[in-house]
């Protein structure tokens, strides 16, 4: 029996995983989501027919997102997560000694059910002490939070989906608001590559780049991500990604990772030309 | 309401079966089913162009119903409780002007609130009614025009026993309503017609929660806007009938400007969107209130604004308050309105309703959901933060009372110039200027130019309100009355 999972990157292309069966579909009132056994990727999620992570490619972003302004701030206490109702984001967080607490935002509240049930290495991150998971729309939270965080992880995805709020410019500055005055923000920044991703990408820059004094673009491989390939966003108040960022320090914690690496701390902020220039354009317009 | 009949939708299902048939056209429109028009097809999708099609036995003929059509409007005037609904093609605005054209002939009175929409004046123009005007009541501080107070209708009924008919906004765009059961009362009791523009009270119909609608009043007709709050297509709307109206004589003036090939697209969003509302209304506009309600809630607590709801009822020109609007007051962040709509749009990507001198109103309806209630919400509060100022007086009142000089008609058709606008002061305007939306004339034909209406246009203008009207589309100049009427 051939049993094909496809989730279209564009109109033209997709992207085909064999599965080796179903483990759950259901439907909330933002979000289709489906769990499927696969032979290459292992398990994965999707939500509305795209993968949002899968067992073998989940460590990379979730150890970008995490690591690359951790290592950035010299000290981070409070930090708040939107989205990330997996817990792979809050998971990397608790490596962090320092880290007193980790507010997780995510409004529905069957993704992380879902999560829990079937992707417990992820969602181990929740049962932390520290973190506290909010069943709430990311800016509703936000909107009454002044100067209370160190670090804020958007971890939404979908600019034109449900968390479509989390790209904004109201985002943006709610973020702003809400953290201090030495504080970051990262964010998933999309991938430039496909003609219909584009617009998106740089409207994204063009929103973080006049919302805060600092604004720099990173990048991964994500095999399951459209091209596979993807940007991060890093807004700060303060920090300069490459400036700030003290290598010793970070590789004196001895955390494991399989993907970030001091060194490709700096490589990640080395983009394509082409990148280089669209992001360029819209700090221009 | 039979709710079993409400099931059907005759037009609706006509189409699908002639979908079926395969008809081979060699009739108009010339598309046929698209295939002359690819690049059309490509925009609209099959669907759409295949049941854009003529009348014909099957589908009835809008101009005089027999069947499917027939059964459709026998099933809104059903739904809305009405002697008789007229599915309308040419937008609420031939609604309006149908029921303002069967009240009222050449020289006839009519009794009207001066905030009403330009299609009522323009109505005047084309039968020569004449305009008895009540100023509706303004609200202090948010500078909003209320509805009318009882004592004023009174009053202009007994200084005008001679009027026809009084025609009442049933909301107003803001969601203010008159006392409507007491002044149709008072207009039967005098002989008058009472007439209702209710181009934002299609949902009124269909909630126990919110005002009272026209026909449950028992007004004689009533304009009601489908395509607002009842889901339907742009343009569609309906004409409702109490049981005393003439129905035969109110087809005869429909027809009289009414197209002869209306679009099935339309009719059948009509009957599609009837059926909706019968059935699953007033669940919908259950929850279209609370989201408003929420909505007001969250904006009052970000603070320097005042999104305001039934408080503002106060039992005679705020008789009832229609809570599925969302009307915020914006002065106290030092913005008008017309500024905080114009960052919404070019800084956060949000279009709303409109934005006048000290007011946004935001639509809300059946197809939103919280999430974009969410980003409205941040917006505003990351306008107070970004953008606020401090707050300076300059209009308190929105409404300037005017003075008809002469009729609609007679001021339209009159011999005219074209002055600076600065220079007509004193002169009898002869055109529309109007802030659109919500196309409420600051000045109609025939009314007299002042100069606080020349300071309040100049103003509206300089903080970017889309002025509309004018032959001059710069509204440097305006057209005058050569002479006095």
């Amino acid at each position: 029996m051939e049993f094909w999972f496809n989730d279209m990157h564009t109109q033209n292309v997709q992207l085909s995983i064999r599965v080796e069966k179903q483990l759950f579909s259901g439907e909330s009132d933002f979000q289709r989501i489906d769990v499927f056994e696969s032979p290459e990727f292992g398990r994965f999620l999707a939500s509305d027919g795209s993968v949002i992570f899968s067992e073998k490619d989940e460590f990379t972003y979730d150890e970008m997102i995490v690591h690359v302004p951790m290592a950035v701030h010299p000290n981070v206490k409070r930090v708040l997560v939107i989205g990330g109702g997996d817990g792979g984001v809050a998971r990397e967080l608790t490596h962090y000694e320092e880290i007193e607490s980790i507010d997780v935002v995510e409004q529905d509240k069957l993704f992380v059910d879902v999560c829990r049930k079937f992707f417990p290495a992820n969602a181990c991150g929740l049962d932390d002490p520290r973190v506290k998971v909010f069943y709430q729309d990311g800016l509703r939270f936000l909107r009454s939070r002044m100067d209370e965080y160190d670090l804020i992880i958007n971890d939404a995805t979908d600019p034109l989906g449900h968390t479509a709020g989390l790209f904004t410019k109201e985002f943006y500055g709610s973020c702003y608001k809400a953290l201090h005055d030495d504080g970051i923000m990262v964010y998933q920044h999309g991938s430039p590559f496909f003609d219909e991703d584009e617009d998106p990408c740089r409207a994204m820059h063009k929103k973080a780049y006049r919302s805060f004094p600092v604004s720099r673009v990173y990048q991964a491989h994500i095999p399951t991500c459209p091209a596979g390939y993807w940007l991060f966003g890093f807004a700060s108040k303060k920090y300069h990604p490459l400036e700030h960022f003290d290598k010793k320090r970070w590789e004196d914690r001895g955390i494991k990772t399989w993907y970030y690496t001091a060194n490709l701390h700096v490589g990640a902020f080395m983009l394509p030309r082409y990148v280089e220039d669209l992001l360029e354009e819209e700090e221009n317009s | 309401m039979n709710l079993n009949d409400q099931k059907r939708a005759p037009i609706y299902e006509a189409l699908n079966r002639f979908r079926k048939q395969r008809v081979v056209p060699f009739d108009v429109p010339g598309h046929k089913r698209g295939r002359g028009n690819p690049e059309l097809v490509e925009l609209l999708g099959d669907k759409c162009v295949g049941i854009d099609v003529n009348s014909m036995k099957p589908l009835d003929n809008l101009c005089h119903p027999t069947s499917v059509i027939k059964d459709a409007e026998e099933l809104a005037a059903d739904a809305f409780g009405a002697a008789h609904a007229f599915l309308m093609v040419g937008g609420t605005t031939s609604s309006v002007q149908s029921m303002i054209l069967s009240a009222c002939k050449s020289g006839d009175k009519i009794i009207m609130p001066r905030n009403v929409h330009k299609s009522a004046i323009n109505a005047l123009v084309l039968c020569g009614a004449i305009p008895v005007y009540i100023d509706p009541r303004v609200e202090p501080k948010l500078g909003i025009p209320l509805g009318m107070e009882l004592d004023d209708v009174r009053q202009a009924m007994d200084e005008n026993p001679d009027a026809v008919a009084v025609l009442v906004n049933n909301p107003t765009y803001y969601g203010v309503c008159s006392n409507l059961k007491a002044i149709v009362e008072l207009a039967h009791a005098r002989g008058m017609q009472a007439l209702v523009d209710e181009a934002h009270g299609t949902h009124l119909y269909f909630s126990d929660m919110l005002p009272m609608d026209a026909m449950t009043a028992g007004a004689d007709m009533a304009a009601v806007s489908m395509h607002k709050s009842g889901g339907s297509l742009t343009q569609s709307s309906l004409l409702l009938l109490g049981p005393n109206a003439n129905q035969r004589y109110v087809d005869k003036i429909i027809n009289l400007t009414q197209t002869t090939s209306a679009s099935y697209l339309l009719m059948s969003s009509l009957d599609i969107s009837r059926r909706n509302l019968a059935l699953r209304g007033e669940k919908s506009f259950e929850k279209v209130a609370q989201m408003a309600q929420y909505a007001r809630d969250e904006i009052n607590e970000v603070g320097g604004y005042y999104a305001y709801g039934s408080e503002l009822v106060n039992g005679d020109s705020v008789y009832d308050f229609d809570v599925t609007k969302l009307s915020v007051y914006t002065r106290d962040i030092g913005l008008a309105g017309i500024e905080v709509y114009d960052l919404l749009r070019d800084e956060y990507d949000i279009q709303i309703e409109f934005g006048d001198i000290s007011n946004i109103l935001a639509y809300i309806s059946i197809g939103d959901r919280l999430q974009d209630i969410e980003r409205l919400v941040g917006a505003l509060a990351d306008i107070k933060r970004l953008y606020s100022k401090t707050p300076t007086d300059f209009f308190i009142a929105e409404y300037i009372s005017p003075v008809v000089a002469a009729t609609p008609q007679a001021a339209f058709y009159a011999e005219k110039e074209s002055l600076p606008i600065r220079e007509t002061v004193g002169k009898i305007c002869s055109e529309f200027v109007m802030c659109y939306p919500p196309g409420i004339p600051i000045l109609a034909p025939g009314e007299v130019i002042t100069k606080e209406i020349v300071e309040y246009i100049l103003y509206a203008q300089a903080k970017g309100s889309s002025m509309q009207g004018p032959e001059d589309p710069d509204i440097r100049y305006l057209n005058v009355l050569v002479k006095g009427v």
